[in-house]
């Protein structure tokens, strides 16, 4: 069965329009994608800035309209006109943990919110939740009356994460939740992360640039570029076998230790113009491989091997 | 540059339609007709019916709102009825005068704050910054009508060196030492709260971009600290200083009806105070929508300024 | 609360002021009460008696009513039309800045539109235009300056809002299952509420001002009853004769505003954390240096020598030990690494060798740095000046805030030359082209005159690079110069950064957090935590056999590609505040080798052959 199902999704932000001219396009942050995420997976989903894995995780937790396509949440269409039911169906960690806490609430009022809103407990009842949830998340309870500008990184995003259990969700988004924190926290919260998704039975999207780390977590990944998806795989095999050119240039670039500098791309090119996006592939200008075709038509998502799927007319 | 200016000026019609628009419904709100105010309460009820056709007050809000629109758009403003001479003819008389006063305090505040500002951050917590800071507080306290009048009593009924009040010596006066002289306390007077407000500000804006990491840069690359002060971080805070100077400039304009009054300067704000008390109704309409119509060109000069020191700004 | 005033009165304006200010109030409030002649009863007989003189002891005005009694009445009069004005024009404007602010959309575009048309008039014009639709009197006056405040308030209310409703915190309100309303009055409304105090108090002191000036044209306040405006306006007939009628009322006015103005300030200055923190000193040219430092020789030959550096920043009565006795040195063509998480003082090291440490609260208290024999630390700042961008160049983190947003970037690298050389604009510029060529800019020749803006982050890095080379230095220091960027950016940078140094024999002090880019750049790196170094040596020796426990497990930490599905190694605890370490080693706490030995002492950094560890356990002992 699938938690989260997402079918031609997409969002274009509009532009103003200029003065005599007619409105724009719009800058295609999301192009139509689909994908699907299982109960009890972890889909890790990876990409560079500009890539639009943000704009995709607030879209799937109905912070941002999409601009066309479907979310199904456990097989039901996104609906979050009421959001006391919303929120017990989907949940959200930030990358911020600090700016993602109220700064004049203190860490009860935070906890508070979710458990009386969606859940209707109380007082006795929250406090009981409050205590079992901190337990979980390794926090000791006499925070939950200290204000956020006390706690560290990795103690905010603890919390962040808290917060998130709180409404019981069996789903959570996971926004670049450890980029923001050094290398010695950052494996005790994706350790911590690990750790209630096999005692709660939860279902992860972990978004995140760091390649290393979406390995480490998923059981699957996406690849994206551009707004697009251009690879599918199992964690183990795509950055080890990809298929799609700009899979192996993300993995190649990744540094590594005992790894001589090489230069894994021998152009000092960047991303294309997002307003002005160039027609077929839109990795074909860095790509060694592309021929004429690439420039013209976009390439489709097609399975290649047992689990993996990459849009590429040339594929290694 | 040449389409943002052109952009900045289409985009000042809505607002000044909108200027004229709440001007004529703050009008409509007196209670009584203004017939009854012009021939006074003496007048028989047939010469006011004459008087309200006349004047089309017997047609419906909107229509009256586009006859007076169209009137002002020809140039017509309708005749004061305390002067009897036409509105435009003593509003642009007036406004020249105003505009003189207003100006001069306008560049004066401009440069002075700034550049107190300026040395107030550079030197933060030295004694020059101390200074600076107990006297802006002291300027922005005081009312410029009664600095004005504390003026005239001490530079010019004490001591004797500046005319009292006017624009112009009654006797063989007319020339520009002569305007310059009357020129000195009103302009004073005037300028001494917007330098104050203009100088704390531009303090605040110089030590927020102080710390910014550009500065640190330009530091790193040897850039001799004077230039890193008066250039980099100048440049930069004139981005938050420039639209402040267009605030300041209305405040300048607000406060010259002050200073008119205190200083008998032959200004519109004068005027305007006058034309309430005798209730001119067209005056005073026509000298508000005159004056607010002017502000808002000049406001748009100001954005046009600030659009070609940020280049962020145009796209 | 009690914080809260504390802070006000640890202001001796602001307390000043609150002393003025409640003084004036005790004595309106007082006045119903006072043995006060009647104010508005004239006795034309008495008329302009001096002051102190019997029964009058401010004096009487043209009328013979005494002056006194007016000045009390008139003041409470004043207060009361001003703060009610401040409170409705506080209150309606922040209602529709917080509700146009937070639902955005068609619904701000409308509010916002009308705003700009009221604050496009100058604000007096609309309260004359007001006050003659109503007719003179003192709450039409009222009315007026009220509403030609709302705009402002609203403007202002509703820029802070925007600010804070695309925070992250009301997006997890949302999720918690807050409604609209609940999230503007629980989630918006505390933390904008400073801000709406903030502009109230000091606002109130100018809508003082602006009734009294209404009532001063005549048009507020009417015979008999008087405020402090019209008090003034009616004394102005009769300035030359009698001034001190004119005075008393003037006096109050300025003392009243005054003191509200230095309340104001206090309070704003209270309310707002980042000034609370003392952070809006603006830092000095050169970093403060200590009197009681002296300068220490160099322990090791090289071409930038650290010899035991000691920053600190003095914040309050807090001191934080940034860089606490680091020593160093680079070779020329000499790559070297500083790794440390945050707060491990690597970028304050960097900061501290050409005195660019924020200061204050940043201060160096001892060692030096030698460069060309002459210690740098304590230099005058001209020497200090010739040095920097000329013979040791900075290459910072994030391009978009360190290069200058409003120079064309050709400016920019022409500058950095023409700050050391005498040399013309024409030159200058056709050697940044060159720059932009060397460090692989497509179209140079277009791009030198884009603005930082116009550029990716990837090219800004690049410029960043150019105007670091732009006069031949023998070092560069590079303070996570990738941090900022993808990837696939940051493998061409660093690919760039190696050419160069091979190419021109630079020295490199390489600050990073990443050992993959130590492991690929450096060829010595030094580890940092809680301001000391706590191992060095040759790159690969100390990737492949860590020494020091912290270094092992920060490298087992970093996850790897290519190992699968894992669990990964982590470090219990979080690193220390360096404004209280614990004695011994910083590290002791969350080492499971530490014993009682570890918690007491100093322990040395030591070694041979340029391998040094500062442990008494190590995970290798150092031949």
């Amino acid at each position: 069965m699938s938690a989260l199902k997402v079918t031609d999704l997409s969002k274009t932000f509009p532009l103003a329009k200029t003065l005599f001219g007619k409105a724009k396009n719009g800058v295609r942050a999301v192009r139509p994608m689909s994908f699907e995420v299982q109960v009890g997976e972890t889909l890790g989903i990876v990409g560079e800035s500009g890539c639009g894995k943000s704009t995709l995780a607030r879209m799937l937790v109905g912070l941002l309209e999409p601009s066309g396509g479907t979310i199904e949440i456990e097989g039901k269409a996104l609906n979050n006109a009421d959001p006391r039911v919303f929120g017990r169906l989907i949940q959200y960690v930030f990358q911020d943990p600090i700016s993602s806490l109220n700064p004049r609430k203190t860490i009860r009022q935070i906890m508070d919110a979710p458990l009386r809103l969606l859940h209707g407990l109380n007082p006795a009842e929250r406090d009981a939740r409050i205590r079992e949830i901190f337990a979980s998340v390794n926090l000791r309870e006499e925070f939950l009356d200290r204000y956020p500008h006390e706690f560290s990184g990795g103690q905010a995003q603890r919390i962040g994460i808290a917060r998130a259990l709180a409404a019981d969700a069996r789903t959570i988004i996971l926004d670049e939740p450890v980029s923001a924190l050094d290398v010695s926290v950052q494996a005790q919260v994706l350790n911590l992360l690990a750790d209630l998704k096999a005692k709660f039975g939860l279902t992860y999207l972990f978004i995140s640039h760091d390649l290393a780390v979406v390995e480490a977590v998923s059981d699957r990944v996406v690849v994206l570029y551009f707004g697009a998806i251009v690879e599918v795989g199992r964690a183990e095999s795509i950055f080890k076998s990809p298929r799609h050119p700009y899979t192996k240039l993300l993995a190649d670039s990744a540094p590594v230790v005992g790894r001589a500098l090489a230069a894994p791309e021998q152009k000092d090119t960047e991303l294309p113009d997002p307003l002005n996006p160039p027609p077929g592939c839109a990795f074909a200008g860095r790509c060694p491989r592309a021929t004429d075709i690439c420039r013209s038509k976009e390439p489709q998502l097609t399975q290649m091997g047992d689990d993996q799927f990459a849009a590429c007319h040339h594929p290694i | 540059m040449g389409s943002y200016i052109i952009k900045r000026l289409i985009s000042a019609i809505p607002v000044l339609l909108g200027i004229t628009i709440i001007v004529f419904l703050i009008m409509a709100m007196i209670p009584g007709d203004p017939a009854t105010a012009i021939l006074g309460s003496y007048a028989t009820p047939e010469n006011v019916a004459r008087l309200n056709r006349d004047l089309g007050l017997d047609a419906p809000l909107v229509k009256r709102y586009f006859i007076w629109l169209g009137n002002m758009l020809t140039g017509d403003f309708g005749r004061s009825y305390s002067l009897n001479r036409p509105v435009l003819d003593e509003i642009t008389e007036r406004f020249s005068a105003t505009l003189i006063l207003a100006g001069v305090s306008f560049v004066l505040c401009s440069i002075l704050g700034i550049l107190a500002g300026v040395v107030s951050a550079a030197r933060q917590y030295g004694w020059a910054d101390k200074l600076i800071t107990l006297t802006v507080l002291v300027g922005i306290s005081v009312p410029s009508f009664f600095l004005g009048m504390m003026m005239i009593l001490l530079f010019a009924v004490n001591l004797r060196w500046l005319p009292v009040s006017g624009m112009y010596a009654i006797y063989g006066g007319g020339d520009l030492p002569d305007l310059l002289r009357h020129l000195i306390m009103p302009s004073l007077a005037l300028s001494v709260v917007a330098t104050g407000v203009i100088a704390r500000l531009a303090r605040s804006a110089m030590l927020e971009v102080l710390r910014q990491d550009f500065i640190r840069t330009a530091r790193a690359k040897g850039v001799p600290e004077r230039r890193v002060i008066m250039g980099h971080a100048l440049r930069a805070a004139m981005v938050s200083i420039i639209p402040v100077l267009g605030i300041q400039a209305g405040f300048v304009l607000s406060g010259s009806v002050y200073i008119e009054i205190v200083f008998q300067w032959p200004g519109i704000g004068r005027m305007l105070v006058d034309a309430i008390l005798t209730r001119d109704i067209l005056l005073v309409q026509g000298g508000v929508v005159f004056v607010a119509a002017c502000y808002v060109i000049f406001n748009i000069i100001v954005d046009v300024a600030q659009g070609m020191l940020d280049p962020r700004i145009k796209t | 609360m009690t914080g809260f005033l504390k802070l006000l009165f640890r202001n001796r304006l602001a307390a000043m002021g609150a002393v003025i200010l409640g003084a004036i109030l005790l004595l309106v409030i007082l006045t119903p009460i006072l043995p006060l002649q009647n104010p508005d009863v004239t006795a034309t007989a008495d008329r302009f008696q001096r002051p102190l003189s019997p029964g009058h002891l401010l004096g009487t005005d043209h009328l013979g009513r005494d002056l006194l009694a007016r000045l009390l009445y008139g003041t409470r009069l004043s207060l009361i039309v001003g703060v009610a004005a401040a409170l409705i024009a506080g209150i309606i404007g922040s209602a529709i800045g917080i509700t146009a602010g937070y639902f955005g959309g068609r619904l701000d575009n409308i509010v916002m539109r009308g705003v700009d048309m009221l604050m496009a008039f100058p604000y007096i014009l609309l309260a004359l235009a007001i006050v003659a639709a109503l007719g003179p009197g003192l709450m039409n006056a009222l009315i007026a300056v009220a509403a030609v405040n709302i705009p402002f308030f609203a403007r202002n209310i509703r820029g802070i809002t925007v600010g804070l409703a695309g925070r992250e915190f009301i997006d997890a309100a949302k999720l918690s299952g807050m409604g609209h309303t609940r999230i503007i009055l629980t989630e918006l409304l505390p933390n904008v509420l400073p801000v709406i105090i903030i502009a109230m108090s000091t606002t109130v002191g100018w809508m003082i001002l602006e009734t009294a000036g209404l009532s001063f044209l005549g048009l507020g306040s009417q015979p008999p009853q008087a405020d402090l405006g019209s008090m003034l306006g009616e004394a102005r007939s009769s300035l030359i004769t009698s001034p001190y009628v004119s005075l008393v009322p003037g006096v109050m006015i300025f003392l009243i505003v005054m003191s509200i103005n230095l309340l104001g300030d206090g309070v704003r200055d209270a309310l707002d954390p980042r000034l609370r923190s003392g952070a809006l000193s603006r830092p000095l040219a050169t970093t403060l240096v200590s009197g009681a430092r002296r300068p220490v020789p160099p322990a090791r030959d090289g071409l930038l020598q650290i010899a035991d550096l000691r920053t600190q920043f003095h914040v309050g009565s807090r001191i934080y030990k940034a860089v606490d006795g680091v020593s160093l040195s680079v070779r020329p063509g000499e790559c070297l690494g500083i790794i440390g998480e945050s707060g491990s003082g690597k970028s304050v090291t960097a900061l501290s060798l050409m005195g660019l440490v924020a200061s204050p609260p940043g201060i160096i208290t001892g060692g030096s740095v030698w460069f060309d024999g002459r210690d740098m630390i304590g230099a005058p700042y001209e020497d200090l000046r010739r040095i920097r961008g000329d013979r040791v160049a900075y290459i910072f983190q994030d391009p978009l805030s360190t290069l200058h947003p409003l120079y064309r970037i050709g400016d920019q690298l022409a500058e950095a030359i023409q700050a050391h050389h005498k040399i013309g604009k024409a030159e200058a510029n056709e050697r940044a082209l060159q720059l932009l060529r060397d460090v692989r800019i497509p179209n140079p020749e277009s791009r030198v005159r884009n603005y930082p803006h116009e550029m990716s982050g990837g090219m800004r890095q690049r410029v960043g690079i150019a105007m670091a080379l732009v006069n031949d230095p023998a070092v560069i220091i590079a303070d996570e110069p990738t941090t900022a960027l993808d990837v696939t950016v940051q493998a061409q940078i660093l690919m760039l950064l190696e050419d160069l140094r091979r190419e021109r024999g630079l020295a490199i002090v390489f600050i990073t957090h990443d050992f993959g880019v130590v492991g690929q750049l450096c060829d010595r790196v030094a580890v940092m935590y809680a301001g000391r170094i706590v191992e060095e040596g040759p790159t690969a020796e100390v990737l492949a056999r860590p020494s020091h426990p912290y270094t092992k497990r920060l490298i087992a930490c970093v996850p790897e590609l290519g190992q699968g599905r894992r669990e990964m190694a982590a470090i219990a605890g979080l690193p220390p505040v360096v404004s209280d370490l614990p004695p011994g080693c910083a590290f002791a706490p969350r080492c499971d080798k530490a014993s009682d030995s570890c918690r007491k002492g100093d322990i040395a950094l030591s070694g041979s052959g340029g391998r040094a560890v500062r442990c008494l356990f190590p995970e290798e002992a150092l031949t």
